[in-house]
């Protein structure tokens, strides 16, 4: 058993949910006990959806069980077919039905439907979300994608491959990514799953290669493509200035086509925006990212080499994905943290001492929490990072979008300018937040700012395994007042550690100093 | 899958359905309970599932050090039972550590658990004994098999009563659980009315346990406590019928219910009662324009749905469509079901698809639903009103009367006022 508090990820049938309400023309029968229907609210709430994701529970209770759960199943399936007409339909199980000894592809299939019916294998007690998206795709593309091509192919022709419901940024991703091909005049055959019906995966054959944009729910089915129908594929995200770049000139080499003219083009306000004078203040400022895979990646890459920005830890709850985050994170000479359990990130955190964490909905609670700045960059999301602007992550706009995302919850250059020379007077006192981060004392629980970074240097210090007792000298704990808050807490472990290390039984001023000094090498 | 009509002598139309059920399970229910009893915690013992669940019905909350969390039961542990035991308790032995302030654990049944038969009643009783007396351990079930939302509450306050001390005292119990605010408004009436001693159940703390015995009365504040009713009248205790104190009337006859049944007064009950039925009246006089002659649909939900119903007809003026409720029991409702106006159709239990059929056919005024089917309503342009916030909300008692209304009207309100 796993105490959980937080999860980042739903179960697998919740992958699947979100394949089949990105499509239309496709339903899913779930065999799941009451109250599963809670799933529902994640499209309608979350998304805004206007209409029900077309998913039928068969909402079995307890009187149910023994042998009527498959009848339910059954009944729940022709009536389904029988109400939403669907081009072809996808069964399974929750993880409670999981447990009950029906057999929903042997039960669907005794009904002789005349459409495809797909049965889903998603075990609920090993694998989650994403996975349960990868796989409903895959068995979607396996099951309906029909023979190979025989004809000819359009060279300059591709498929989107990884859109669905619930995605972070996915509506507004493939708008900027449909541009790129068609300013590279490259036709799109099938966008997948997200407004596909089946009779469209039908069709995946006619294309010439496949653009993948998220590898953790369309990677499987884009191999299998290239399998068995000799289709290659892109899996470079289009993220940041130089993500879009590569991605144009990997999409152009396969369709053969001159990358040229959209490289050349106007592309994003980032470069000049990073090599604004106002961005200098932006320099080595250290970033925590944590996220999805392709999302994590992609904020690291912008975030040091786009921003300038240093990278000071690197995360993601994709297991499926870890050995791209682990390489990627070797690049930047650290190691990658790969968990789903979000007090180990929370640890991580506050032991990296970040200036700015780039995470999920989580790591801006915990980002609140500790008093850090934040922004959002993956799944899982809350309502208002659906929203109702052009939003993009993807493609040059995308870069733009993420430009103003990362900066915005740190002061502006002339804010923090002002903060750090006159932090005695009453305007700029350390009490008083990035103007970013609203009403930032209520965020500490109304207690001064001094007092929950003492609280975030005491974790760390009980992280560290040799911890012993460091006093501090009265003027030295009065210098290190003087040090601006957003580094103070920085400073203080740094000079506490200098001491530690060398068995300091006090720390003074020439300690503090001794330490920056050591530090900033 | 629509069972036939079982028409009463007069009153309410009450039919029953099978069929696909949107509502949520048991477990839900830990997000206000967790509230109320501050020194309690919730370990719900299920999948991943459960967790996302919780997660998504407690939406930021989870962040404020929330008192609940899941134990996710994993593949190995569905290999054997004894295995399962020792899991569940090294998870609690880690929980406990981390949250010393903690005097009440409850382990919380789901599907999961209760399917692969997890006997938690025997692990709340050894892991009682292992840390008597600092903490208690209880268990309930949350399940979606057993359990309907609000339904959970029921199974939790069930659990507490065998927990309970014994008095042989005449006492007042108020039994469900109700915001701060509206408990301790009731506390001042009850005063007023010379009622007492009164206790509240659940209690604030682990340690406020109402005593209950044999001279004990009970008065129900929420209309699903079908099993912590039973569970009080096995230890003597004896219920006073009312309607629930929805509304000014509501909490008139609640109210009265109780005076009758402790004999006070009516002269005193009047005075008692005069200045808080007067605001109420003022308070609501100001939305009975808004709901009057309004067409209202109730999807099942919460088993509130009678009592709202009751409302909405009677002081607003609302005209009722159908009134759905997950379950309904007779008993305690009869109260508010004899208030309801003859021919009122009453379905109990639901095949959605069925009646969003009806809901679209009869195209309401006013939709109450749960949040799934919300927005799929509003974009056919059928306003609604989300049933959840409901539970969330202070509404019993004369002073919230207004606010209880104003939950109805808003959504009225706010299409009239948008433009665009």
């Amino acid at each position: 058993m796993q105490l959980t508090l937080w999860t980042y990820e739903g179960p697998p049938h919740i992958g699947a949910m979100r394949v089949a309400t990105a499509m239309r023309g496709l339903h899913y029968v779930l065999h799941a006990p009451q109250g599963d229907t809670y799933a529902d609210l994640l499209f309608t709430m979350i998304e805004r959806h206007g209409a029900r994701p077309p998913v039928t529970y068969t909402t079995f209770q307890a009187r149910d069980l023994g042998a009527d759960t498959a009848e339910i199943f059954k009944q729940a399936v022709s009536d389904a077919y029988e109400r939403f007409r669907p081009q072809a339909m996808i069964v399974g199980a929750s993880c409670t039905a999981e447990l009950l000894q029906d057999d929903p592809a042997g039960l669907a299939r005794a009904l002789g439907l005349p459409i495809p019916v797909i049965p889903l294998e998603l075990p609920a007690y090993q694998k989650k979300e994403n996975w349960g998206a990868s796989e409903t795709f895959y068995r979607l593309v396996r099951a309906l994608a029909g023979p190979p091509a025989t004809a000819p192919r359009v060279r300059a022709s591709c498929n989107i491959l990884g859109p669905t419901a619930l995605g972070f940024r996915h509506r507004d991703d493939l708008r900027e990514v449909r541009g790129l091909l068609g300013d590279l005049g490259i036709a799109v055959n099938v966008t997948a799953p997200l407004g596909a019906t089946p009779a469209d995966l039908g069709r995946l054959g006619e294309a010439a290669f496949n653009v993948v944009l998220y590898p953790e729910i369309a990677r499987s089915a884009a191999q299998w493509l290239e399998r068995t129908h000799a289709q290659p594929f892109v899996e470079t995200a289009p993220i940041g200035v130089r993500g879009t770049r590569a991605f144009v000139e990997a999409v152009a080499a396969l369709a053969g086509v001159n990358p040229a003219p959209v490289l050349d083009g106007e592309g994003s306000r980032l470069p000049w925006y990073a090599r604004s004078v106002d961005s200098t203040y932006l320099n080595g400022k250290r970033v925590f990212v944590f996220g999805d895979a392709t999302h994590a990646i992609a904020a690291a890459r912008v975030a040091t080499h786009e921003i300038g920005f240093t990278l000071v830890g690197l995360g993601t709850y994709s297991r499926e994905l870890a050995r791209e985050v682990r390489a990627e994170a070797a690049a930047h000479g650290i190691e990658a943290l790969v968990t789903d359990d979000y007090l180990a990130v929370e640890a991580a955190i506050a032991a990296a001492q970040p200036e700015l964490v780039l995470g999920t909905q989580m790591e801006r609670h915990v980002a609140k929490r500790l008093g850090i700045p934040c922004a959002v960059i993956s799944a899982p999301m809350h309502v208002q990072d659906v929203p109702a602007r052009h939003a993009p992550q993807m493609g040059f706009e995308g870069a733009n979008v993420l430009f103003d995302t990362f900066v915005h919850p740190l002061m502006m250059g002339l804010e923090e300018h002002l903060l750090a020379m006159f932090r005695d007077d009453p305007e700029f006192h350390d009490g008083v937040a990035p103007s970013h981060l609203g009403v930032a004392p209520s965020h500490l629980g109304g207690r001064p700012r001094e007092e929950a970074e003492a609280e975030a240097a005491t974790a760390v210090l009980a992280a560290a395994p040799a911890a012993g007792p460091v006093v501090w000298a009265i003027e030295a704990e009065r210098e290190l007042k003087k040090v601006p808050f957003f580094v103070r807490g920085k400073a203080r472990s740094n000079t506490e550690r200098y001491a530690r290390e060398r068995a300091l039984p006090l720390i003074t001023v020439e300690t503090l100093y001794d330490a920056k000094a050591h530090f900033s090498r | 899958m629509t069972a036939l009509a079982s028409p009463l002598a007069c009153g309410p139309e009450i039919r029953h359905e099978r069929g696909q059920r949107a509502v949520f399970c048991g477990l839900t229910g830990i997000v206000w309970l967790h509230r109320k009893i501050q020194d309690a915690f919730f370990l719900v013992v299920g999948s991943r599932t459960c967790a996302h669940l919780i997660q998504s019905a407690a939406g930021v909350m989870i962040f404020a050090e929330p008192r609940f969390a899941t134990a996710i039961i994993e593949e190995r542990d569905l290999a054997g039972l004894a295995d399962a035991h020792e899991e569940l308790d090294r998870v609690v032995r880690r929980l406990l550590e981390r949250r010393p302030d903690i005097k009440l654990l409850f382990l919380v049944g789901s599907c999961p658990s209760e399917v692969i038969k997890l006997d938690l009643g025997r692990a709340a009783a050894r892991l009682s004994a292992d840390f008597a007396p600092d903490v208690r351990v209880l268990s309930y079930s949350g399940s979606g098999i057993e359990t309907t939302f609000t339904q959970g509450e029921d199974a939790c306050l069930a659990a507490l009563v065998p927990d309970l001390p014994r008095t042989d005292e005449a006492s007042l119990v108020v039994v469900g659980a109700l915001a701060d605010v509206v408990e301790d408004q009731f506390a001042r009436l009850f005063s007023d009315l010379g009622i007492g001693p009164v206790r509240f159940l659940p209690g604030r703390r682990a340690a406020d346990r109402a005593p209950v015995g044999p001279r004990t009365r009970y008065i129900l504040a929420q209309p699903f406590l079908t099993d912590t009713a039973r569970a009080l009248e096995g230890r003597g205790a004896t219920r006073i019928p009312a309607p629930f104190p929805l509304g000014a009337e509501g909490t008139s006859l609640w109210l009265a219910a109780a005076a009758r049944a402790f004999g006070v007064a009516p002269a005193r009950l009047a005075a008692a009662t005069e200045p808080g039925r007067a605001r109420a009246a003022r308070a609501l006089a100001a939305h009975r324009e808004r709901l009057s002659g309004r067409r209202v649909f109730f999807f099942p939900d919460s088993q509130l749905e009678v009592p709202l119903a009751r409302f909405l007809s009677r002081e607003m003026g609302a005209e009722l469509i159908e009134v759905g409720t997950p379950y309904l029991h007779r008993g305690h409702l009869a109260e508010d079901l004899a208030l309801l106006p003859d021919g009122t159709a009453v379905t109990e239990g639901q095949s959605l698809d069925d009646q969003l059929d009806r809901c679209r056919a009869a195209r309401p005024d006013l939709t109450v639903c749960g949040l799934g089917l919300a927005n799929p309503l509003e974009a056919e342009d059928l306003p609604t009103k989300w049933s959840i916030e409901l539970l969330f909300t202070p509404i019993q008692g004369y002073e919230q009367a207004g606010d209880l209304a104003g939950l109805f009207t808003r959504p009225l309100a706010r299409r009239a006022r948008l433009e665009a």
